[in-house]
């Protein structure tokens, strides 16, 4: 599209963001039609990383598929080992015992901690930050470091298995309580370095997506909840041992980037009661 | 089980036999021509106003569509199945009510092969845009590459 | 002659830049490795590059599906040389545990000529020091070089 401002005449553009770049994070293909310095339309091409789980799924059995269920989301393995083992528990009517869903509530909001960290350390090194990089990082570290006490691996886990877990918690306990001491750490670092700061107040009003459109476009999770809606799993249909727990949901308000990432801080602060009330 | 009794009854007036329960089981099986009708009077008149998650299942003698619908006041899901023809599967797109839809049909194309008349954009999404075959569907064998 | 080549490998070898292309969760182990704890800047490999043409080193870190495999290809080719290839983690190695899937390219080596291979699932941050270390060894020796360099590519 030819446009005439005075003597200036500009043009739109395609820009392909390809699915090597190191702002996608993983492989993710956008082609940007741009007009100057903004984005007009995006077309998005997904399926660099189809690996084919679910075909493989049918030549494995139950308890060989839990592997593969930690890199569907690489950064929370033991969530999603988590969700898996419910599953087959559900479809077998396998009950957990207490201790078991203990231990897997502990390491899920370790891991959500964990995963939330990588998420600050990436919202920094998009905006060419890599001291806010460097800090999470470090931080995570003492978390998988518990990780590997637990199961021996940092981040493909295999931490759950199909009616309870594989061992006990002892050595980890411990460990675990100085964790207490860092998080509060985290939000400080976060609010003194991050969320007062002028150059990350530019992701405020981007991408906003209000309620509707998170609803319509079936968001889930943290960015649901950035926009707005009052909604969170482990309150509304409680899974393993949440019904027990008292936490309080953050909640966004206008739906943008900023809020998206700000509400993972809060989120990572509310995991803290959680861990507390089960140790 | 949830109680469906106040959906199904309301579903019954307005579809009559094209909607039913089979005993036992907590899905609501519907006719595939009426799924935009429907989708439509679930998000509109009861509390199941998002949608999960959308998907298809090989049988030896049809495809079965899934639908997960999730309430947000309570958190339950309903389940929505409806038997597609093995020949030549095709089902109206739910796009115009869920823009969810859009990925999650081309998927379900791109993995089984079910045609949504109407979608936007029904090309493949996982699988390269050369790839011939639909990978789900039981007929397809898996063959690994030999290495030397 | 012999000498300057030496001086030029000795500094090659320790000033490698890789350029990203962290694909999965062998992605996360190489940030890692970068980041404070495993720290890759005091071998003189912590500058990642996002364009391959001022990179050295390809650390394919992670699972590389039929699709991305062009892709992969042209981004080696716009490497300048000397260009050197590390895969990192068992799927770059030789496609891991999807080696049987139908979207997955069983391993780099069918691609692109490899010089040094990590395994693990994912390798430890430890691990891809070591194995960096290697491809340093690797090139202080160029007799060993060109000698069997990865697998035979297929496609050329």
């Amino acid at each position: 599209m030819l446009r005439q401002e005075g003597d200036f005449r500009t043009q739109e553009f395609l820009l392909n963001m390809g699915p090597q770049h190191p702002s996608t994070h993983g492989v993710y293909r956008a082609i940007l039609t741009m007009d100057g310095e903004y984005v007009v339309h995006l077309e998005n091409v997904v399926g660099y990383l189809h690996r084919g789980m679910e075909k493989l799924a049918e030549t494995r059995t139950y308890t060989q598929f839990i592997p593969y269920t930690d890199r569907l989301d690489y950064l929370a393995g033991i969530l999603n080992n988590w969700g898996y083992c419910l599953t087959v528990e559900k479809a077998l009517g396998l009950e957990v015992p207490e201790k078991g869903e203990y231990i897997r509530v502990i390491l899920g909001e370790l891991q959500r901690i964990a995963s939330h960290l990588v998420m600050l350390a990436s919202f920094a090194l998009d905006l060419s930050a890599w001291t806010g990089w460097m800090y999470p990082f470090y931080d995570r570290e003492k978390i998988l470091d518990l990780f590997e006490l637990y199961c021996g691996s940092r981040l493909t886990t295999t931490a759950t298995r199909i009616g309870g877990q594989p061992t006990f918690l002892c050595r980890v306990q411990k460990a675990v309580g100085s964790i207490f001491r860092l998080s509060p750490g985290h939000h400080r670092f976060a609010s003194n370095l991050v969320t007062g700061n002028e150059i990350f107040q530019g992701p405020k009003g981007v991408a906003v997506v209000d309620r509707d459109m998170a609803l319509d476009y079936g968001f889930t999770g943290p960015n649901l909840r950035a926009s707005g809606v009052n909604f969170d799993l482990r309150k509304a249909a409680p899974y393993g041992l949440y019904g027990r727990f008292e936490f309080d949901v953050p909640l966004g308000e206008t739906g943008d980037n900023f809020d998206r990432y700000y509400l993972r801080i809060l989120e990572m602060g509310t995991v803290l009661a959680h861990r507390q009330a089960s140790l | 089980m949830i109680d469906r009794t106040e959906i199904l009854e309301k579903s019954k007036e307005r579809f009559g036999e094209k909607v039913y329960r089979p005993e036992g089981k907590d899905e609501i099986w519907f006719a595939p021509e009426i799924v935009l009708d429907f989708c439509q009077f679930l998000k509109s008149e009861t509390e199941y106003n998002f949608l999960l998650d959308l998907t298809a299942v090989d049988y030896p003698d049809s495809f079965q569509m899934v639908y997960h619908l999730l309430s947000l006041e309570n958190g339950s899901c309903l389940k929505l199945c409806s038997n597609l023809d093995k020949e030549a599967p095709k089902i109206a797109s739910l796009y115009p009510i869920w823009k969810a839809a859009d990925m999650m049909e081309r998927e379900t194309y791109d993995l089984m092969g079910i045609v949504f008349e109407d979608h936007p954009n029904l090309k493949r999404v996982l699988c390269p845009d050369d790839f011939e075959g639909h990978p789900l569907r039981k007929d397809y064998i898996l063959q690994p590459v030999a290495r030397r | 002659m012999a000498s300057i080549e030496k001086i030029l490998n000795f500094a090659r070898g320790r000033s490698l830049w890789p350029v990203t292309f962290g694909l999965a969760c062998c992605a996360i182990e190489m940030m890692a490795t970068g980041g404070a704890r495993f720290d890759l800047a005091r071998f003189g490999y912590e500058v990642f590059r996002p364009s391959p043409r001022h990179a050295d080193v390809m650390i394919v870190a992670g699972t590389v599906t039929h699709k991305m495999v062009p892709l992969l290809r042209r981004i080696y080719d716009q490497m300048p040389e000397p260009k050197y290839v590390v895969a990192m983690g068992s799927c770059a190695c030789s496609g891991g545990p999807f080696v049987d899937s139908y979207s997955v390219a069983a391993g780099v080596d069918t691609v692109v000529p490899v010089d040094v291979y990590v395994p693990g699932c994912p390798p430890r941050p430890e691990a891809l020091i070591y194995g960096l270390l290697q491809l340093r060894a690797k090139i202080d020796m160029p007799s060993i070089q060109d000698l069997n360099k990865g697998a035979k590519k297929k496609n050329d």
